[in-house]
């Protein structure tokens, strides 16, 4: 048994667009998952993070590399093989309103796992069953026959949560779960995934476009930008003194709910995201980068470990 | 403290749901709850009903015979002795709708059942598995469509001989490639919502995923099909039973006596109001009690 | 006395359902002073984009505005007829979405829409509306716009249409600008930008009524804040007072849910409950149900808007004991 639960070796995944064109949605991403942690994905839209994701839960097939449950190659089985591991990776939704059946009650809905996998024998089994689940994730018994609409974005989203947990998973990729909530339901939402994973010894890959969410959960973070990573390592020491520049520049554009901090001059990214159907040669990050040297055009640069990060950029020491 | 803080959160988070039906259903409660809720419907579930039972129990209503000619009465118009008048052959119009009601309530509903079944499993299948068995699929329903539908008919009508269960056969054959089509770009449109994806997560098999969300969720694109294709299967039927086909004169059904009442049209116009306005209520009835099904069946409608 | 843009009294709008009348937008008065950005802050449901809607004279049937005045620059609008209010949408007040693609037309390019805005309110011919087309989008830091004048909206990043729509919305240069979630869409380094392009517009003198959930958004650009619950403004104060000392248990809530998460605490702050069904609001406060220093006269008796200091107000019980 190897200490990991999960690895990516090299993973890449283009995605055909018209006019013979690929966008790269994830190029060449290694990491590893460790039993037992909560690994933060952060990145702005279109960086490739939920595909990654869903790259890890074998939803989607890689265009080369491959990924590791439990030190076990998952990328080249065959469906049939890949099934038992299936209940073991479960993933929970960004959109509670798109990812629940609108046809399906709610013990329906919780049961489906149940009866799929042959959890429990008999109706009154199944059903008493999701009730213990729905107590797991803080909804009471009396809605079980009731159906999604009637529900609020934070209870739908606790119903999804309650349908993920049903099979016991030991890793979960949790894609923007909070964020279609309002605030005061995102922060019972979250505190509900603690929860669930100190009690049942969960993994998380907790993947959001909000650093303060991210920052919450997870043990270590990892940065996106244009499919590949450019940071990953232990939170706090990658909030505290962010080693990419791409890293320095997201954190600081967080708008804090501090009004005095208002006189302060913002650093501001400049200009436009570069395309992900043709990204520069190199660092991807160069054009944007106050930083960027010539060599950064024409060498991209791999991930080195810079004090208790890895970080891919060339002059990481020197800012 | 007078109230109990932990009640009074319940209470709040259960606001919008306080007045809510929380119990499991059974088709029992269904019906009872489109009687009170949708008063059109139930009243076309009856009306289906008696024209059924009518159809079934039609010697026992009419003092007449299906095709007891009296040649002296051609033509008549509605009279005391009869209430539809009769056809160019004397024959009373009301018996022969009451027995051709046995043979198009069949042929409406029937054909139009299984090309919906048909149908729907092809268009799931090509939507769904996409692939080969899409291609395949797609291809013969074309092949299906290219054909003028009355010549597809006659041919199939031809080469089986014919007999009722032949034309249930095919008008079968005639209209499901309309129905897998439609359920197909619906079964495309369903398959890219969230739902789909998370129960591939859960591990349910493609069969179930099939059956147990893709299908239910097409459910009023089936009903609209299913309506649709009750009057054409009618018509379709006297068609064949005018080219010597289908049904053959002395018996009735709806379709062959609104063909031969046509060139009656402006002397004895009741020859084929009578059998229209059948068709066209039994249309009708089955729409609305349609309709008033898929109200109860969706849960966002049920009233709050 | 400062001169006041915008001055929303008493306004209430109402739906009229089969299920009963419900009331989104329910006594809300607000005041968005010249050159200035003034923030509601709420969430989902609590009737701050009712309220936007309102002012523009966008509420669709079944709900209507069944009292209150609107008084833009001195004029009261709400009395206007539709003919006289769409021609001050666009010139004198404009609005802009949280979904930037959704509100282009994605067959038609971006400058040429623009232009048409502009030719709709202003006699000038193509060639003049291109220009100042052209000028817009260098006010709003579009690189190159004359490349970009031929665009479709798909060819653009979310950034870069979210400023061309804000190009639309201030080519005509309204007195008013409605931000309704501008930067909900966007991802947090283009937010930072969109949030420094209004600032300049507000040195500009178009004054900006911005609505957002985010308090963070609110806190760095907001010179005065109204925060909406269950469709009443429940607490109202300069954006410093307000983020210092909030006083409505509502607000105070929302503030403690931020702060905890952002310190990493071991469990964090929430309200308790959901945000409430207009349909099933609570006898007195609104907020009662989730409140926890509700006492029994909460559930009795509705509070007022009660001003404590100068220009900061409260709508609770308890804050002004």
């Amino acid at each position: 048994m190897s200490e990991f639960l999960l690895q990516a070796r090299e993973l890449t995944k283009d995605f055909p667009v018209s006019g013979n064109r690929r966008v790269h949605a994830v190029s060449g991403v290694s990491l590893e998952i460790r039993d037992g942690e909560t690994l933060g994905l952060v990145g702005e839209s279109g960086c490739g993070k939920s595909t990654l994701g869903r790259l890890l839960l074998r939803l989607i097939h890689p265009t080369s590399g491959e990924v590791l449950f439990r030190g076990q190659s998952i990328t080249g089985m065959s469906e049939k093989a890949f099934h038992p591991l299936r209940r073991q990776m479960q993933l929970v939704f960004q959109d509670p309103y798109a990812s629940l059946d609108p046809r399906m009650s709610v013990r329906d809905l919780i049961a489906e796992p149940i009866i799929n996998w042959r959890l429990c024998d008999g109706r009154e089994a199944v059903t008493q069953k999701v009730v213990e689940l729905l107590e797991a994730v803080g909804l009471q018994e009396e809605f079980l026959y009731r159906y999604p609409h009637q529900f609020s974005g934070g209870q739908r989203q606790r119903i999804g949560i309650a349908r993920a947990i049903a099979v016991d998973p030991a890793f979960i990729v949790c894609d923007e779960p909070v964020s279609a909530l309002d605030v005061s339901v995102q922060n019972q939402i979250l505190n509900l995934l603690k929860a669930l994973k100190s009690s049942r010894g969960l993994t998380y890959l907790f993947i959001s476009h909000d650093l303060s969410v991210v920052r919450y959960l997870s043990d270590r973070i990892c940065v996106m930008f244009l499919g590949k990573v450019c940071e990953i390592g232990p939170t706090e020491a990658v909030y505290r003194h962010p080693r990419h520049p791409y890293t320095r520049f997201l954190l600081d554009a967080v708008p804090l709910p501090d009004p005095s901090l208002r006189g302060k001059e913002l650093r501001l990214l400049e200009g436009e995201p570069p395309s992900p159907t043709n990204p520069p040669p190199g660092c991807c990050f160069h054009t944007r980068c106050p930083h960027a040297q010539p060599r950064c055009a024409r060498e991209a640069p791999p991930l080195r470990d810079i004090g208790e990060a890895q970080v891919a950029c060339h002059f990481a020491e020197g800012l | 403290m007078p109230w109990n803080r932990r009640k009074r959160i319940e209470r709040a988070s259960d606001l919008r749901l306080e007045s809510q039906i929380g119990e499991e259903e059974r088709f029992g409660d269904l019906m009872r709850r489109m009687a009170r809720e949708n008063r059109t419907a139930m009243a076309s579930f009856v009306i289906i009903v008696l024209m059924a039972l009518a159809a079934i129990l039609a010697p026992l209503l009419t003092p007449y015979a299906e095709t007891d000619m009296d040649l002296l009465n051609r033509l008549a118009p509605p009279s005391a002795a009869h209430l539809l008048g009769t056809d160019e052959g004397g024959r009373d119009v009301l018996t022969r709708l009451l027995f051709g009601a046995r043979v198009s309530l069949l042929i409406g509903v029937v054909p139009a059942l299984l090309s919906l079944i048909l149908g729907a499993l092809m268009g799931v299948i090509a939507g769904y598995r996409g692939g080969m068995a899409d291609a395949i699929i797609m291809r013969v329903a074309d092949i299906t469509l290219a054909f003028p539908s009355m010549l597809l008919a006659m041919v199939i009508m031809y080469s089986l001989g014919g007999g009722i269960v032949n034309v249930f056969l095919t008008l079968t054959l005639v209209n499901w490639a309309n129905v897998a089509r439609v359920v197909r770009s619906e079964t495309l449109r369903i398959r890219s919502g969230a739902f789909v994806e998370a129960a591939r997560v859960i591990g349910v098999s493609r069969d179930r995923i099939m059956r147990r969300h893709i299908l239910p969720n097409c459910l009023p694109t089936l009903l609209v099909l299913f309506t649709l294709n009750i009057p054409t299967s009618i018509l379709t039927e006297s068609s064949l039973s005018f080219l010597g086909l289908g049904i053959q004169p002395p018996n009735a059904s709806w379709g062959l006596m609104i063909n031969t009442g046509r060139q009656y049209l402006y002397n004895a116009p009741w020859l084929c109001f009578a059998p229209g306005a059948a068709i066209m209520l039994i249309v009708l009835a089955f729409n609305f009690l349609g309709n008033g099904l898929l109200d109860v069946l969706d849960p966002r409608q049920k009233k709050q | 006395m400062e001169r006041m843009t915008l001055e929303v009294r008493h306004l209430f709008v109402r739906f009229r359902t089969e299920k009963g009348v419900i009331t989104p937008v329910n006594d809300v008065s607000l005041q968005v002073p010249e050159g200035s950005i003034v923030g509601i802050v709420g969430e989902s449901a609590c009737g701050k984009s009712m309220t936007a809607r309102a002012v523009m004279g966008l509420v669709r049937a079944p709900g209507e505005v069944t009292g209150g005045e609107i008084i833009l620059c001195g004029r009261d609008i709400a009395s206007l007829p539709e003919k006289a209010r769409r021609q001050l949408r666009g010139s004198e007040i404009s609005m802009i979405f949280q979904e930037p693609m959704t509100s282009l037309n994605p067959v038609m390019k971006v400058g040429k829409q623009v232009a048409e805005a502009v030719l709709l309110h202003s006699r000038c011919t193509w060639r003049e509306a291109r220009e100042r087309t052209l000028a817009a989008f260098r006010d709003v830091e579009i690189p190159e716009p004359e490349a970009r004048f031929d665009c479709y909206p798909h060819q653009l990043s979310g950034g870069l249409r979210q400023r061309v729509m804000i190009a639309m919305a201030t080519v005509c240069k309204p007195r008013l600008l409605i931000a309704d979630e501008p930067t909900t869409a966007l991802d947090v380094t283009v937010e930072a930008q969109i949030l420094k392009l209004l600032e300049k517009l507000r040195d500009a003198s178009t004054s900006v009524l911005l609505i957002s959930h985010n308090l963070g958004v609110i806190a760095r650009v907001c010179d005065r804040v109204y925060v909406m619950y269950a469709g009443q403004i429940v607490e109202q104060a300069e954006t410093e007072v307000l983020f210092k000392r909030p006083l409505h248990p509502y607000t105070q809530g929302l503030f403690w849910s931020v702060s905890s998460l952002r310190e990493g605490c071991e469990t964090l702050k929430t309200i308790p409950g959901v945000v409430p069904n207009l349909r099933h609001l609570p006898e007195g406060c609104s907020f009662s149900l989730r409140c926890d220093r509700c006492v029994a006269a909460c559930e009795k008796e509705a509070p007022g808007l009660v001003e404590i200091e100068p220009g900061h107000a409260v709508r609770c019980l308890l804050a002004t004991r």
